[in-house]
């Protein structure tokens, strides 16, 4: 922190896995697991099981992991300084939210070398939404001089269960913040580690993803993946309603739940294709919405613990 | 004796409250707080003082009784006959009834009632002391706090707030006022800027309260916040001769940003100023909650002012970074405005298809065919009257164009931006000034102040847009109800008005609303609008006709409803005609004439159903001589006058001449009996005063009017 306030040297600021190494520390040395990122593909760090089903039912938790999360539509082929098709999101998830998260929170950013007595930091209405998790929260955007550094969100339903304990959901934007502290005006230019720059290791995969998502995919093949992806988890669905005793509690919930976010990230290869109405859009949500809550019934279930909404 | 009394001070301490919730919440909450202390017989003259900022909501009264006044109560026993015996010892009755209001039969006393003597218990119930009364009330008090969205924290069935409850400052006279809320005990210790005050500030009270945080870097007072920056603004402005966009909704948003709001001067690359204005000062305003700055020549200048929550930019680092944000948002619409210049405005015609302006509606493409189906009509219809800007292909080429911005990068990217950045495009791509223009305005008014669209063409669209959501939403359905206008109907029929009245288009209301259903009838989705839904849109329109002539044009009620059940198919006329109401009310036949007219209606209602009375014409050989053979003479004398008047549309000159038949009518109702006994004499009576009444009602329905004495 005091090394990059004085003087402007060419390695100013963190690098970029030194800024991961850093809040994971943080938030280890504060109790919580450190986690490693899912391997399905997914939109956002609260898609990953270890938020959205450990958010569900009683038990405290506490999580931290690094979640690189796609977003096919917002893939520019390396050409915006700012927009990627995969970001890197650090989520923690503190379960039952403690009393003190903010400072909680703003030590955080202390720790990776941001002096709030030199910042203008704060916190702005930002209510989180998910309508394919069937998940929402109440919180803010943390801005940072003007940046959107983090979203911190109180969720209140996830996969349509009302959450109880509340859990608080920190989601730190990684490659902004390292930008912030490197001040680069393009992620391409991040140093990555000292050696490695951001767009030496990632530049190729926004061009090819961009191509491919923009471009290369077959709409009819894309549906008929969405298709039966989603035929596959009501297929399972079924089959947990039917069974009985054992056999629901062996049953692959965390199987169907990763079916769900297939789906999910399939309807988003979708939209980035323009294959998408307004219309289909909500009925699509949906369908996947029904999944995700199916998935939650069912981990509720199994862990002894069912809610289901009357 | 002075009564004794306590200053009190109440601070909910919480995690940072949206901004836009927090005028209103803190309004309320003293709203709660005085039905509170009044109903509880706490409150004096001292009144009550609120104050917000983003991490808090106080209030503070210096005087509270610190105690609710005692109540004397009476409760009536037994009659006196049968409390006393006859040598005036307390019966059995009395005793019992002594024991039961818990007094000695000794202390019952006399009172005298309509229905004799009673004997009485007199008790003195003492006022409880406000110190226990507030600890019940104010959980309660907070809790009471409407929010537009509140959540929990501490588990489902506990309290329920705008954010998580973090302390809690409760103090009467300086003493705590102890009550646990969300596992919050309220103490005296406040909580100071979040970086640069002391995280707990004890207080006293409302003497020392905003004081001790002032020192604490927080000024919870918004007004006080507000004049800081407004100061601050005017100071940045005077130092370097620019002039910052002082701008109502953003100084009020800042305002309850901020605990300790600073403003600080940022620059940008003056290579953005070739960017249009527009999309520059959305960013700012919008986005950023920056205020924009302009040279003095009114061009914009490449600064900023940032409103930060801090006392000062320690390190410079602050400015650095909302330049760098104000930079990477500044490059990303001149990408999309890069990128959307591919492709020419028109292009993205077919891709509205893909866009639903509503289910039962359609596609926006659907509606653009409506829309320039309604913008030929109109534009038609107004060039055949007269008006011969009336560009019928200029109409139809901003209507086609008025949507395409919707899937444009910019708009999807700056969605309150839409219209503008399809006029802006319109206007780089060479479509003439009208039509772009057009583009640019279509959506306008977007309120009572808003102004209209600035050429006709602009005019012909937004009507066409506006009359095809009314008719097409009240069609399937979406009608408003209270607060729930999810498609902006109200203010799309008060668009229209503003519209034809500001520019004075003669229109049918009727016809365009037949008009609106025959595109939607035509055009996908093929919908049939029937005769209720007409009568539904126009009666939904006439209601902010109404609104717009009495909140901005001043007309009385009884004015506008005069007026409005005299025809109300054409707003222009009918503000003519309200013009002409006004003027001619104030003058001396004016009122009684009114009154008259009042009368006669009345004495029709209670004739009962016409066609039991009315004759074709009125019978002169059946009028009597004099009164009645004179209003008969006169009326028709005076429909001839008034009748060319209104013809040539001199309606206060048609309403004088109406006026005068006041002496004629007044002389009428002295001399003659409606209600006479020869039946047919009776029915030509009544037939007279309905010719009468409908003759000079097509102006004004004069029997609205409501008179002086009675208003």
């Amino acid at each position: 922190m005091k090394q990059f306030k004085k003087r402007k040297s060419q390695a100013k600021g963190l690098t970029l896995q030194g800024l991961i190494l850093a809040l994971q520390k943080y938030w280890a040395d504060r109790g919580c697991v450190l986690q490693q990122p899912y391997d399905v593909e997914v939109g956002a760090g609260t898609m990953h099981p270890e938020t959205f089903l450990r958010v569900l039912g009683p038990e405290p938790y506490r999580v931290a992991y690094v979640q690189p999360s796609r977003r096919p539509a917002d893939g520019r082929y390396g050409e915006n300084p700012n927009r990627l098709y995969k970001h890197l999101q650090l989520q923690v998830i503190l379960k039952p939210s403690p009393a003190d998260i903010q400072a909680l929170y703003l030590k955080s950013l202390a720790a990776i070398g941001i002096d709030v007595m030199h910042h203008d930091v704060r916190f702005v209405e930002d209510n989180w939404e998910s309508p394919t998790l069937g998940a929402w929260g109440i919180g803010w955007e943390v801005r940072l001089d003007g940046l959107e550094i983090t979203q911190f969100t109180y969720f209140q339903q996830c996969g349509g269960q009302d959450l109880d304990p509340v859990s608080v959901e920190l989601t730190y934007g990684l490659e902004r913040i390292a930008m912030f502290l490197q001040g680069v005006a393009s992620v391409y230019d991040l140093r990555w580690s000292d050696e490695f720059s951001y767009g030496q290791i990632r530049l190729d995969e926004e061009r090819q993803f961009s191509v491919y998502n923009f471009e290369a995919t077959d709409p009819a093949t894309t549906w008929k993946l969405f298709e039966l992806h989603e035929a596959e988890a009501k297929r399972l669905l079924k089959a947990y309603d039917d069974a009985e005793g054992e056999e629901k509690k062996r049953f692959p919930a965390l199987a169907v739940y990763d079916l769900c976010l297939r789906c999910s990230h399939l309807f988003n290869l979708l939209d980035a294709r323009g294959l998408i109405s307004v219309t289909q859009r909500a009925a699509l949500i949906g369908r996947v919405r029904q999944l995700a809550c199916g998935v939650a019934e069912m981990y509720l279930e199994q862990k002894g613990k069912a809610e289901v909404p009357a | 004796m002075k009564e004794r009394t306590a200053d009190f001070l109440l601070e909910i301490g919480c995690e940072e409250i949206p901004a836009r919730m927090l005028p209103r919440a803190v309004e309320e909450f003293k709203v709660i707080l005085e039905k509170y202390f009044a109903s509880n017989g706490l409150l004096l003259n001292a009144p009550v003082e609120v104050y917000a900022a983003p991490r808090r909501i106080a209030a503070q009264c210096r005087a509270l009784r610190v105690k609710q006044p005692d109540v004397t109560q009476e409760i009536t026993g037994p009659p006196k006959s049968v409390a006393y015996d006859n040598v005036g010892r307390p019966t059995k009755a009395a005793e019992s009834f002594a024991a039961k209001q818990g007094i000695a039969a000794g202390k019952l006393k006399l009172v005298s009632t309509p229905r004799g003597e009673y004997v009485a218990a007199v008790k003195v119930i003492p006022g409880r002391a406000a110190m226990e009364l507030l600890r019940e009330m104010l959980p309660q008090v907070i809790q009471e706090i409407a929010w537009p969205r509140s959540m929990y924290w501490t588990g489902r069935e506990a309290v329920r707030f705008v954010r998580p409850i973090r302390w809690l400052v409760a103090l009467l006279g300086g003493k705590r006022i102890a009550f646990t809320m969300a596992g919050v005990a309220s103490g005296n210790a406040s909580a100071g800027h979040r970086f640069l005050g002391k995280a707990k500030v004890p207080v006293r009270g409302p003497s020392d309260y905003l004081k001790n945080l002032r020192a604490n870097y927080v000024l919870a007072d918004p007004a006080e916040r507000r004049r800081k920056i407004e100061r601050q603004v005017a100071a940045h402005g005077a130092r370097h001769a620019f002039r910052a966009h002082t701008d109502p909704d953003l100084l009020e948003q800042v305002t309850y940003l901020n605990e300790y709001p600073t403003v600080i001067l940022g620059d940008f690359d003056s290579a953005f100023l070739d960017l249009p204005e527009e999309i520059l000062i959305t960013v700012m305003k919008d986005h950023q909650k920056y205020f924009g700055v302009e040279r003095r020549d009114g061009q914009l200048a490449p600064h900023f002012l940032a409103v930060i929550d801090l006392d000062r930019d320690r390190s410079g680092q602050v400015k650095a970074g909302h330049e760098r944000v104000l930079r990477a948002r500044f490059a990303d619409a001149r990408f999309f405005w890069q990128t959307d210049q591919k492709q020419s405005l028109g292009e993205h015609l077919p891709k509205l298809e893909q866009v639903s302006y509503q289910s039962k509606l359609g596609s926006y493409a659907d509606k653009v065919a409506r829309v320039r189906w309604m913008s030929r009509w109109l534009a038609e219809q107004w060039f055949n009257s007269g008006i011969h800007q009336a560009d019928v292909p200029a109409a139809d080429r901003a209507a086609e164009l008025c949507k395409c911005d919707l899937v444009t990068e910019m708009v999807r990217e700056f969605t309150e931006l839409q219209g503008i950045v399809g006029g802006l495009y319109a206007e780089a791509q060479g479509e003439p000034e009208e039509v772009a223009a057009a583009v640019y305005d279509h959506y306008r008014p977007v309120g009572l102040d808003d102004p209209i669209p600035r050429n006709l063409t602009g005019c012909v669209v937004a009507m066409a847009d506006k009359l095809d959501s009314l008719v097409g939403c009240f069609g399937v359905g979406l009608v408003p109800s209270g607060s729930s206008d999810p498609y902006a109907l109200r203010r799309a029929a008060l668009g229209v008005v503003k519209i034809l009245l500001e520019r004075k288009l003669p229109m049918s209301l009727s016809a365009a609303i037949s008009a609106a259903a025959k595109a939607l009838a035509q055009h996908p989705p093929k919908l049939t609008v029937g005769a209720e839904i007409h009568t539904q849109v126009l009666d939904f329109m006439l209601e902010r006709a109404r609104y717009v002539f009495q909140q901005r044009n001043g007309f009385a009620y009884d004015e506008v409803s005069a007026v409005l059940a005299a025809g109300a198919d054409d707003l222009v006329d009918v503000a003519k005609r309200l013009e002409a109401l006004k003027a001619i009310r104030a003058t001396k036949n004016f009122p009684p004439l009114a009154v008259a007219f009042k009368r006669i209606r009345k004495i029709l209602e209670k004739a009962g159903d016409p066609s039991a009375w009315r004759l074709g014409a009125v019978r002169t050989e059946l009028l009597a001589e004099g009164a009645e053979k004179q209003l008969h003479r006169e009326a028709q004398r005076v429909a001839r006058e008034a009748g060319e008047h209104k013809r040539a549309g001199r309606y206060r000159e048609a309403l004088q001449v109406i006026a005068r038949l006041r002496p004629t009518v007044d002389q009428f109702f002295d001399d003659v009996l409606v209600m006479a006994e020869d039946e047919q004499v009776r029915r030509n009576r009544l037939t007279l005063l309905a010719e009468l009444l409908k003759e000079f009602s097509t102006i004004a329905d004069f029997s609205e009017v409501v008179s002086e004495g009675s208003r």
